[in-house]
């Protein structure tokens, strides 16, 4: 099936075509330079090779021309390969919008995946084709990578945040993916199969599993589990603020600056909830480090995240003393 | 052995640097800049010999996908410990502190480097350093990578993580030092005549590679410090459970460890731009934009850091930069390349050893040069960051660019230090056998990275084996072009040919002197009334020069 000396892995996404064609004109340039000097110095060995025992060279030191060439020359080719390349990394950096989102969860040596139903996988992870999936990765000790090759994507997996790694798979059927951060002793092990399906092979796939907990009420059993209910009251009166409304929104902080309520940001306002405080509230939520593993936070955000349809509590509701909010 | 010698003109100075004193006190209290480099020509062979053992024990173990030779563990001990030895003790300290420890104050005319008791001092302390690396090594190893990263170097590696970041901090002192004395050597002490403009090449690069060794270690000293705190005493500074961040690591290390790799090119370097207008009796084409061209290096240098860190989430816009700053660093190489090739129009050119090594460097530092322009180019870097295509480019500038500077310069030099040639027919032939042992054993690996095979994996997928046998294949030839240089240079040491005071000839100060130099390195104090590389106004070289007509119309004699 494959040569046996292979050069290019297969391209299975819509990003891996642009960056092999960079890659083949990199090397042509590459080719071109070697060529050049290659070819500039076997001439001259040949030309001017030492005739006699005391013979000595010419005296010319330098040609303000030549010398400004290839200062010059060099640094457009440069700047060429530059642009091209940040355009392919703009791109690959900015997801589009309505992305399939699946949290990846990687810890030594394995990755877990979880797709937006709920259905887990270990080392495995299927994704339809055609459709733009996003990566929201988190980590549960050391740095890792998820390095997919066949899609010419890799994005590291760094704990106490999310990192997220976005493609669009072109091509059905099973791609190795690997772990590209050194992560310990079975770091080489780290790695599984993506699997590219048509979307109703997908589907069916995505449902074919008994026992699969929705992650929007695994997480509202655990919001309540935690207590966290008690505070985070719907209607704005608690200690803390309501969650309705607030996922994907600004949110105005204590300090007078805002921040936009994404995954990152509810990730660290549960494990450090003291590093930004929402305006008109206490800094009195005691962490959940070490209380909640990162797959529990993952269903802790798909909950709050399916509030963002609920109304949000009316205005000024949010900024009642704390004295007086329920209990 | 002086009786022994062949060539019957020649004889060894009765006196030299290596026997107005003897005894093993005379050498370890020595404070002579070329007594000191032959102690680091030892020592850091003792290291250069450790680290190549690490790396013949990793080309073995992938010679199979399933890891038939080490476990895991041991696997990970093995490339982290060389990456650790061949970096810190032996590639930044190599050409510094050997060669341009022996060749700097020769070169301008000195009798010494400025401090030499510091200089001294600071092999000591590489020793020291050595010595808490190797006990690192020896109770427990090192599996956190060379490059340390956090928090698995600070919480979860259970090996010897203390004792070798110990050791590395104290060795950054070392080049501290080496860089001080080379700084203000350059400055304060240069020979009448011996104008900024008139310094060989390798003394602008050392020049250049100082600034870096002053500004860049302390960096690093301070980084590898707060993670032994980190790891000693729980103080949350990078792992993010602590309220840390792991981030943070890696921009203080790249911040130190990016310019690093510029500390070991530089210098060979300088060599290169010494041999290839020696050995083609012509002055460098274009002296001042390659002076230049290494101060700009060095200073652009510390401004390319991130491009280590592309994918680790940081801003879209700061990768852009680092990216574009990255391609501008690499200008001033292309215009030392080009420099060196135009040198050799017009030449006289011979091929002996040195310049052998000085093509080897060219093609090879080209290739890894080349190579950077992918991982620069921010969307290629996504695909190739952390695989084999990294460990490629790296080792052809690192091994093919740096250690073929060296390798030239011992050899080059080797006549100065020791005053005795070595094997020529046999060193042309260990060169051309490095050239393609070094070939065979890299270039496979820039295909298995674009292939996807990533760094860092004791076993792999079967689909690989072909690149990585290739591989294991060129190492085993490398190691025998490694080894007979260290054969034959220590024979030659005691019983090669003498070689007299300038074989070559060279133009260098240090050729104006005894080989083996004196102790005070040069009886009277020269007078420099010519430029670097200046075959044409120097009758003591006893070369071929034409008259130009218009100046000489009559001539006599020649």
């Amino acid at each position: 099936m494959q040569s046996p000396l292979p050069f290019f892995p297969e391209q299975a996404s819509s990003i891996a075509g642009n960056v092999d064609a960079l890659f083949a004109f990199v090397v042509l340039t590459c080719v071109f330079f070697i060529v050049l000097v290659v070819a500039l110095s076997a001439f001259a060995s040949f030309r001017y090779s030492r005739k006699s025992e005391r013979e000595v060279g010419d005296t010319v030191a330098g040609n303000l021309v030549l010398e400004i060439g290839w200062t010059l020359i060099p640094l457009m080719i440069a700047i060429v390969i530059f642009a091209w390349g940040a355009a392919i990394y703009v791109n690959f950096r900015t997801a589009p919008k309505d992305t399939l989102d699946i949290y990846a969860i990687g810890k030594q040596w394995m990755w877990k995946l979880q797709q937006p139903n709920g259905r887990k996988e270990i080392n495995e992870l299927h994704v339809p084709v055609g459709r733009d999936v996003r990566l929201i990765m988190g980590s549960e000790d050391v740095i890792h990578d998820f390095f997919v090759p066949a899609f010419r994507v890799k994005m590291d997996v760094v704990p106490g945040r999310y990192n997220t790694l976005w493609f669009r798979a072109t091509k059905p059927g099973k791609y190795r993916f690997f772990c590209s951060q050194y992560c310990g002793t079975n770091h080489a092990l780290m790695g599984g199969w993506v699997t590219v399906q048509d979307p109703a092979e997908y589907a069916a796939w995505l449902s074919g599993e008994s026992g699969t907990v929705d992650p929007v009420s695994a997480g509202e059993k655990l919001f309540s589990q935690l207590a966290c209910n008690t505070c985070h009251l719907g209607n704005g009166l608690g200690r803390a603020p309501s969650l309705n409304g607030v996922y994907g929104g600004k949110v105005l902080l204590a300090d007078g600056s805002t921040v936009t309520a994404d995954d990152n940001y509810i990730r660290e306002s549960i494990l450090q909830p003291n590093a930004k405080i929402v305006a008109g509230y206490q800094p009195v939520m005691p962490t959940f480090q070490g209380l909640v593993t990162e797959e529990q936070i993952v269903d802790l955000t798909a909950y709050i995240k399916s509030l963002q349809s609920q109304p949000p509590p009316a205005k000024g509701a949010g900024v009642v003393p704390v004295t007086t909010g329920k209990k | 052995m002086d009786e022994h010698s062949k060539a019957p003109g020649l004889q060894l100075p009765e006196k030299s640097y290596l026997n107005e004193t003897t005894g093993i006190r005379s050498w370890l209290l020595t404070v002579d800049h070329k007594r000191i480099a032959l102690l680091y020509l030892v020592s850091v062979t003792f290291f250069f010999f450790i680290g190549g053992f690490f790396a013949m024990m990793i080309r073995l173990h992938l010679l199979t996908p399933s890891g038939y030779m080490l476990s895991p563990d041991t696997y990970n001990r093995m490339f982290t410990m060389h990456g650790v030895t061949m970096v810190f003790f032996f590639l930044i300290p190599s050409i510094p502190a050997i060669l341009g420890n022996f060749m700097i104050p020769l070169m301008v005319g000195a009798k010494d480097l400025a401090f030499p008791k510091i200089n001294l001092l600071s092999w000591y302390i590489y020793i020291v350093g050595g010595a808490f690396t190797m006990y690192s090594m020896i109770s427990g190893g090192l599996d956190t990578g060379w490059t340390f990263y956090t928090p698995f170097s600070t919480v979860y590696s259970n090996s010897a993580v203390t004792p070798a970041v110990i050791g590395v901090f104290i060795t950054g002192f070392s080049s501290i030092l080496t860089g001080l004395n080379f700084l203000v050597t350059i400055h304060t002490m240069r020979a009448p005549g011996m104008t900024w403009f008139r310094l060989p090449l390798f003394v602008w690069a050392h020049y250049a590679t100082s600034i870096v060794m002053i500004l860049g270690t302390p960096v690093i000293a301070i980084t590898l410090g707060l993670a032994a705190m980190e790891r000693v005493f729980g103080l949350g500074f990078f792992n993010p459970a602590l309220g840390g961040d792991p981030i943070l690591f890696q921009h203080l290390f790249w911040f130190y460890s990016h310019p690093a790799v510029y500390i070991m090119i530089l210098p060979a370097m300088g060599v290169i731009s010494e041999l290839i207008p020696t050995f083609a009796r012509k002055k460098l084409f274009g002296y001042e934009f390659v002076a230049a061209a290494s101060l700009a290096i060095a200073v652009i240098g510390f401004l390319v850091w991130a491009h280590h860190m592309f994918l680790t989430g940081q801003s879209t816009y700061a990768a852009i930069a680092f990216s574009f700053l990255t391609f501008v660093v690499a200008v001033p190489s292309a215009i030392k390349t080009f420099a060196w090739v135009a040198t050799l129009f017009g030449g006289s050119i011979s091929f002996d050893t040195p310049m052998l090594y000085a093509f080897g460097f060219l093609g090879l530092f080209l290739v890894g040069g080349l190579t950077g322009l992918f991982l620069g180019a921010l969307g290629l870097d996504i695909h190739i960051h952390d695989t084999y295509f990294v460990v490629a480019h790296f080792h052809y500038i690192m091994v093919g660019g740096a250690v073929m500077g060296y390798l030239g310069g011992l050899h080059f030099w080797w006549p100065k230090i020791t005053g005795r040639m070595y094997p020529e027919w046999m060193a042309r032939i260990a060169a051309l056998v490095l050239f393609i042992g070094f070939n065979l054993t890299f270039f496979p690996q820039f295909v298995l990275g674009y292939l996807g095979m990533p760094r860092r994996y004791h076993v792999y997928p079967p689909e690989f084996q072909v690149y990585n046998v290739m591989s294991t294949a060129g190492a085993s030839i490398l190691a025998v072009g490694y080894l007979a240089p260290m054969i034959y240079l220590t024979w030659a040491a005691f019983y090669g040919k003498v070689a007299g005071d300038n074989p070559w000839p060279a133009t260098g100060l240090e050729w104006k002197t005894a080989s083996p130099p004196p102790t005070e390195n040069f009886h009277v104090t020269p007078i420099v009334t010519w430029d670097a590389y200046d075959f044409h106004n120097r009758p003591d070289l006893d070369l071929d020069v034409p008259h130009a007509p218009a100046l000489a119309p009559a001539h006599g004699d020649d």
